[in-house]
């Protein structure tokens, strides 16, 4: 005999009314076949028999109000003899007793595992912060040599070096292949690689991120260049719920090996749609690396770590830094570490934090201090997830001070996590609450003189470390 | 965009089903239902939390389909069917999608995969009549046509999107049409019926094998249930879900063929059914059985670990 139960139409339902039987007690009924119906305030649902056999007896009538979730409402005699499993196999039956010990059991576990879980929570950071730690830039040869290099084809050097490395790894997005790239970034690659590899697609942003992050699941290690991150907005529920969430929904089974890059942030009297610095945003998600390199040698050496790893990496890139000529090690194989700041200035007096084109400006700002006798410390961030708060909290316990620099928006932005971070593990050693520098709460103009007030610069930082010192 | 089928295997082709094949469609539409109906006792317990959206009545299409697959070609998620998000690596199969509409790019891609590695495997892109209406499902048409890639766009049509009919949802409701703008040439395919669909299935999947391109089929099909378990589906009547089940459910349609071709006997029937039903209870009984993850599970296959 099997017990049929009060089925529940939603998780948080808890009971019903049992509105109607449309079966009576003898009846012969079949796996499929309508049985009954119920009714909450919200809904009607159908209840059907999973089961074959005979309807013995109906336990609750008709209009019944209030029939609590996994109450037995009817029983079912199974015809024949071996046909159907037996009771104690079907779990039907079992369930409504199994229900009891198992909520005993999940109350007594509960307290020791929130236990365990705050013990994790804790020390999840703590983890990462010893992972950042291990990581060192590697060391260069004596004697090694320089090359004055742009940013854009230290990173056309980063994309063909790995293009060379291994096959699986090509190229896709608009303009990538004939036209050279938009920004000149891919030059010289469909001739060195093919249309195979370097593929020009249609202006498609969420279809070629879609078909690039099922490229991943299928085994290969696509660059997805976005003209500027912010038409990557169309992409953004691939990158984010297909790329970065899939690992951890599979349970480790799909990795999505995928690097999404382009020119983030403002550029120059392009207007609010084309100027959105994204830093927090996908800085934000879990399954995601996050790099935001300044200069070149960096910008190859991340890009080079960013395709060679097997997780989603978005690569955000600076207009106008790609023109910009850096000295790059001439070494084979340049990679750098994921995860790790660069300390760009020592200074005792005051640390500056800042990523990407805002280094440049951190850079400046250190100088005109030191001419007034503050002698700042600038972390160029590098990675933003991982993000490398030892460092951070390391100069600020030596600096007590701190400015967060970014170009984006300051809400809830990178400069907020890091001021947050400093409060959390540095807070006695602060002798001014932290600052940010970052861009006006407005959409980026496109008058030049309103862009200008708009976007962070060096004289922004300067005054926001002269209040930190308490320097009028 | 270049590229050859140079790694191909011998594929074995594809055949009239005999007696053991037709059997083996009816057993595994069959183990489908059961699954499903256990599902949804199950959630109905409160033993499965979030969605479920069952695939009862719709069985023939993914069966009828994959008949026509060898191991190491897969699919990317069924629109409308199952739970929400199963994944097999093993199998090929790259997974159930929640977002609607998304699958359609990402088996592209795995297309677009096959062909890169020079294999001749094809991918099956499963979704939805409602997903049909989605803008990433025409730039991945769009994409798979310009670059001839080896998948096949197979579209549940089982009229109703959540509770929105097909006719309220879509200006064109043929949606085997919906590829004309990219080339990609459709069909309608009867999809309750099992061996209409791998007949189609067969077809596309030849092309899509031979460099021919994508190619669309909208299998005609029909859920018994509500989109999801807490869908009471006041938008159609009972008379109408009633009249699907009677006459053109896809099992019964399997089994009266075998009945009457003589490929089996009632006790044959009764021996799968027993059988089906014993997988789907150890199944129900193995998930019921087994422990919660453990908590260091919550930090796990966040990322995949480098160094």
């Amino acid at each position: 005999m099997t017990d049929i139960l009060m089925p529940a139409l939603s998780p948080t339902m808890e009971e019903g009314k049992l509105a109607k039987w449309l079966v009576k007690e003898g009846d012969t009924v079949k796996p499929g076949d309508v049985i009954a119906e119920i009714e909450t305030d919200k809904a009607t649902m159908e209840v059907e028999a999973v089961d074959e056999g005979v309807i013995s007896k109906l336990m609750v009538e008709a209009g019944t109000e209030g029939v609590k979730v996994n109450a037995i409402i009817a029983q079912l005699t199974a015809e024949g003899e071996a046909a159907a499993p037996t009771p104690k196999a079907n779990g039907k039956g079992k369930a409504a007793k199994v229900e009891a010990p198992a909520q005993a059991v999940a109350e007594t576990a509960a307290p020791e595992q929130n236990a365990k879980n705050d013990g994790h929570r804790l020390r999840a950071p703590e983890q990462k912060v010893a992972a950042a730690e291990g990581l060192h830039d590697p060391t260069l040869p004596d004697g090694v040599t320089y090359t004055k290099t742009t940013v854009r084809d230290a990173l056309r050097d980063a994309i063909a070096e790995e293009m060379r490395n291994d096959d699986r790894v090509f190229l896709m997005g608009e303009e990538v292949g004939q036209y050279q790239g938009a920004y000149k970034v891919s030059r010289g690659l469909l001739e060195e690689f093919g249309d195979r590899r370097v593929i020009d697609t249609p202006i498609t942003e969420y279809g070629f991120a879609g078909l690039g992050v099922g490229a991943a699941f299928g085994g290969l290690k696509p660059i997805v260049e976005f003209m500027t991150f912010n038409f990557a907005m169309q992409a953004i529920d691939h990158i984010i719920n297909s790329a970065a969430k899939t690992l951890y929904m599979s349970g480790g089974q799909m990795g999505c090996p995928i690097v999404f890059r382009g020119p983030n942030g403002a550029a120059s009297r392009v207007g609010a749609q084309h100027s959105q610095d994204f830093s927090a945003w996908y800085g934000q998600i879990p399954g995601l690396k996050v790099l935001a390199p300044y200069d070149a040698a960096d910008a190859k050496g991340l890009l080079k770590a960013a395709i060679r790893d097997p997780n989603p990496v978005v690569f955000l890139e600076h207009e106008l830094m790609y023109g910009v000529e850096f000295d790059v090690p001439n070494v084979d194989d340049f990679v750098l570490p994921i995860g790790k700041a660069r300390i760009r200035r020592e200074g005792a007096d005051v640390t500056l934090v800042a990523h990407s084109r805002m280094v440049k400006f951190a850079l400046e700002a250190a100088e005109e201090l030191a001419g007034i006798g503050i002698e700042a410390e600038v972390i160029d961030l590098r990675s933003l997830r991982p993000l490398d708060t030892a460092t951070v909290i390391e100069s600020v316990k030596k600096t007590n001070r701190i400015v967060c620099c970014e170009e984006g928006w300051r809400f809830f932005g990178v400069g907020a996590e890091i001021a947050a971070a400093v409060v959390e593990h540095a807070f006695d050693y602060l002798d001014a609450p932290p600052l940010r520098v970052a861009q006006k709460d407005v959409p980026l103009p496109y008058a030049a003189n309103l862009e200008k007030l708009s976007l962070p610069n060096a004289h922004d930082i300067v005054e926001a470390a002269k209040k930190v010192c308490y320097v009028d | 965009m270049t590229g050859k089928a140079t790694g191909a295997k011998v594929r074995k082709p594809v055949s009239e089903p005999q007696k053991a094949e037709l059997i083996g469609f009816y057993r595994d539409m069959l183990l489908i239902r059961r699954f499903e109906e256990k599902a949804g006792q199950l959630y109905g317990m409160g033993l499965i939390a979030g969605f479920c959206h069952l695939y009862i009545g719709q069985e023939a299409v993914v069966v009828g389909v994959q008949s026509i697959l060898e191991p190491d070609e897969g699919g990317y998620a069924r629109g409308k069917g199952g739970s929400m998000h199963m994944f097999s690596r093993e199998k090929n199969f790259f997974g159930g999608h929640g977002i609607v509409g998304a699958q359609v790019p990402l088996g592209t891609g795995l297309a677009f995969s096959n062909r890169y590695k020079g294999t001749d495997a094809v991918c099956i892109a499963y979704f939805g009549d409602g997903a049909s209406n989605q803008g990433q499902v025409y730039e991945a048409f769009n994409m798979a046509s310009l670059w001839k890639l080896p998948v096949v766009y197979v579209i549940e049509n089982n009229q109703y999107a959540m509770g929105t009919s097909i006719a309220r949802a879509s200006a064109e409701t043929e949606l085997f049409k919906r590829g004309i703008s990219f080339e990609i040439p459709g069909e309608e395919v009867d999809g309750m019926d099992v061996l209409a669909v791998r007949k189609a299935a067969a077809k596309a999947v030849k092309r899509a094998r031979d460099g021919d391109g994508p190619y669309i089929l909208e299998m005609k099909t029909y859920r018994y249930r509500g989109h999801s378990m807490s869908d009471p589906a006041k938008y159609r009547t009972r008379e109408e879900v009633q009249d699907m089940r009677e006459h053109r459910d896809p099992i019964e349609a399997l089994k009266k063929k075998l009945l009457d071709a003589k490929h089996v006997t009632e006790d044959d029937l009764k021996k799968i059914e027993a059988e089906v039903r014993e997988i789907v209870n150890d199944s129900a009984q193995f998930a019921q059985d087994s422990p919660e993850p453990h908590p260091d599970e919550l930090w796990t296959d966040v990322l995949v670990e480098s160094r």
